[in-house]
């Protein structure tokens, strides 16, 4: 308490630095040992499943289109139901790129898809981000449902409710062909993605700028007091979490090598919602759990019937609710919390 | 049919439709705008109270208004079940774990009804009385439409008169208005809250059973409208009856019109006009700033 009154000088900046507090804020965007497990265990599913390949390669691009949703949802507190809108702008500038003739090379076309997606991002939050609450809940499905229907209606170029079938899409790097039978390329391709844009939304949340965000879910007022530009930096984060989710809908849209309707639907929308919340949002790694635990659940339990999938999602859904708030990563760290207790009680 | 003629037709069409989704999106507003719960399973109850009515008609042979009764007391009597044990310990939780929440029930309604009813769409037949034509002096028109209309401006009435005229009514706006206001003064705001979101859901499951003629009833119901609904009780107004009231005849009408002359992506407009409309007036058309 008194360091933090005294003039300011070397000393008292070092003494500062050595309070517990302070070494956990400086620290906080250290690697960690574990944050290397992900990867491990995404190459472990290459060699060791390889009949797993196309599943897995589903299973990454859900993972960065709920890490693109954390960045709008989990970090800057904007709640969307819309954010399939940018899923299947990616997606359909692929589709429509490709589908034409006009651009095949994979790794441009994402970098295209994410400039559309970044595009629409731009446009709506410009004028979303005013509201919140029920009425932005309402602005982004409504947002999402009028490009569906756009794309709907635009039949002669996007094929309309039969999508764009048999993309052309060029080998990567000129060499590593995209192969329907074996997803090989298609998850390396797909994983590498992943990781440069993992890195990047890391590195944004624990920048200043990430800290902001943060700041103005928790209390905009407070935040505009200070003096942040709240609107400008919501807007942005929206369209950066605009622009990933259109990685993700390319990526989608190149490794099926094709494009339907259902990359613009509510059900989609609803799904990296629920992938993103299970799996603990505003963590960065609550997408990876999320979307292993529900991809792992749809796959075992859709197997035995597709009805028990929809129970067993609903009974989850409805218990995390009720029970683990901060999802499944959120409980682990609610169970550390009981086992210190219980173990620095006498 | 002359234009005028035409247009007349085409106008109660959409009233009725509008009717049927005013019946199920009342309860939503009201419940939403007491409590800020964001319940996206109020078109569950719906689904849930057309099939309690559809199925005692078909299965259990009880006429049209008996069964209507029974399904508003059963949605009724569950609503306010699921609300003791579980909503309302979500009532301070975030957004978020309500809107986790109620997809979560959602989807166990779905998987229910496929389980013990089955995923067909359930046949739904008009009693004698109301089927058939109506001669209104100028035009015929379909009888159970007309009856439609008629039962909307009376629950419109009923409601706007328990709310204008009632105690019960009079702390409902005050809590509508300033819940902590009304809760040091006194009122009852969970007891209120459950007895409107028991009446809410009543509502419902009469409109799923009112609109199972046009709108179908298969187990997809709950999510096929949901947006519908949300659109209804947005643009009206959360807390507002007469808003929603006049937000979903306008739907009806709009999309009973645009699905006429554009069948191929006319509800591109109902979106739109949404968007403007909320961007224009972010608390809807009668919703007050600021709650």
């Amino acid at each position: 308490m008194t360091v933090a009154v005294s003039p300011a000088g070397p000393v008292a900046a070092k003494s500062l630095l050595d309070h517990p507090a302070a070494r956990v804020l400086t620290r906080r965007h250290h690697l960690r040992w574990w944050e290397a497990l992900p990867w491990i265990a995404a190459l472990g599913l290459y060699f060791g499943f390889p009949d797993y390949l196309s599943f897995g390669t589903e299973l990454l691009i859900t993972i960065l289109f709920a890490l693109s949703l954390d960045l709008a949802l989990g970090y800057a507190g904007i709640i969307t139901l819309g954010h399939a809108a940018f899923f299947g702008a990616g997606a359909y500038t692929v589709g429509l790129l490709a589908f034409h003739g006009i651009w095949t090379e994979p790794i441009t076309s994402l970098l295209l898809a994410a400039v559309a997606a970044a595009a629409i991002g731009l446009a709506s939050g410009l004028v979303l981000l005013r509201t919140t609450g029920l009425t932005l809940l309402m602005l982004t499905i409504c947002t999402m449902t009028l490009l569906g229907e756009a794309a709907n209606m635009a039949h002669d170029y996007t094929g309309g409710f039969d999508g764009l079938p048999s993309l052309p899409i060029a080998p990567v790097f000129g060499v590593f062909e995209f192969n329907p039978l074996y997803a090989n390329t298609q998850y390396l391709y797909t994983l590498g993605v992943l990781f440069i844009c993992f890195v990047f939304v890391r590195t944004l949340v624990y920048s200043p700028f990430g800290q902001s965000l943060t700041g103005i879910r928790e209390n905009a007022l407070r935040m505009h007091a200070v003096g942040t530009p709240v609107r400008r930096r919501l807007v942005i984060c929206y369209t950066m979490s605009a622009a990933i989710a259109g990685i993700a809908g390319a990526l989608w849209a190149q490794t099926n090598a094709y494009v339907n309707l259902s990359v613009l639907d509510l059900d989609r929308s609803a799904t990296v919602l629920i992938v993103l919340i299970v799996g603990g949002y505003g963590r960065l790694y609550g997408a990876f759990i999320g979307a292993v635990v529900y991809m792992a659940l749809e796959h075992f339990l859709a197997q035995i019937y597709p009805t028990a999938w929809q129970l067993g999602l609903g009974l989850l859904l409805v218990a995390i609710a009720m029970f683990a708030r901060n999802g499944i990563l959120g409980l682990g760290g609610v169970l550390r919390q009981r086992y210190a207790t219980w173990r620095t009680a006498p | 049919m002359d234009l005028a003629g035409n247009f007349v037709s085409i106008l109660l069409g959409g009233l009725s439709a509008g009717t049927v989704l005013f019946i199920v999106s009342v309860g939503l507003s009201v419940t939403m705008g007491l409590m800020g719960f964001v319940n996206l399973a109020h078109g569950a109850f719906a689904m849930f109270g057309g099939y309690v009515i559809v199925l005692a008609m078909n299965r259990a042979h009880i006429g049209f208004g008996p069964a209507l009764a029974l399904g508003f007391f059963a949605t009724a009597a569950l609503s306010v079940v699921l609300e003791r044990l579980f909503y309302r310990r979500l009532y301070r939780a975030g957004e978020l774990d309500q809107v986790l929440f109620t997809i979560g029930l959602i989807f166990i309604f779905i998987a229910g009804i496929t389980i013990t009813v089955g995923p067909e769409s359930q046949p739904f037949e008009l009693p004698p009385a109301l089927s058939g034509q109506l001669n209104l002096g100028f035009l015929r028109y379909r009888t159970y439409s007309i009856f439609l209309i008629v039962v909307g401006i009376l629950i419109v009435l009923g409601i706007w008169l328990v709310f204008e005229r009632t105690r019960i009514g009079a702390q409902i706006r005050a809590t509508v208005d300033n819940r902590r206001m009304a809760e040091s003064l006194g009122i009852n705001v969970d007891r209120l809250f459950t007895i409107t979101f028991a009446f809410g859901s009543g509502m419902a499951a009469l409109g799923g059973g009112l609109g199972a003629e046009f709108l179908g009833l298969d187990p997809q119901y709950a999510l096929k409208y949901l947006v519908y609904f949300l659109i209804a009780v947005s643009v009206g107004g959360l807390g507002s009856v007469v808003g929603v009231y006049y937000a979903s005849l306008l739907l009806g009408v709009l999309d009973f019109m645009l699905k006429l002359y554009l069948p191929k992506g006319g509800t591109i407009f109902i979106y739109a006009l949404t968007i403007l409309l909320l961007l224009w007036r972010p608390q809807g058309l009668f919703g007050r700033k600021g709650t």
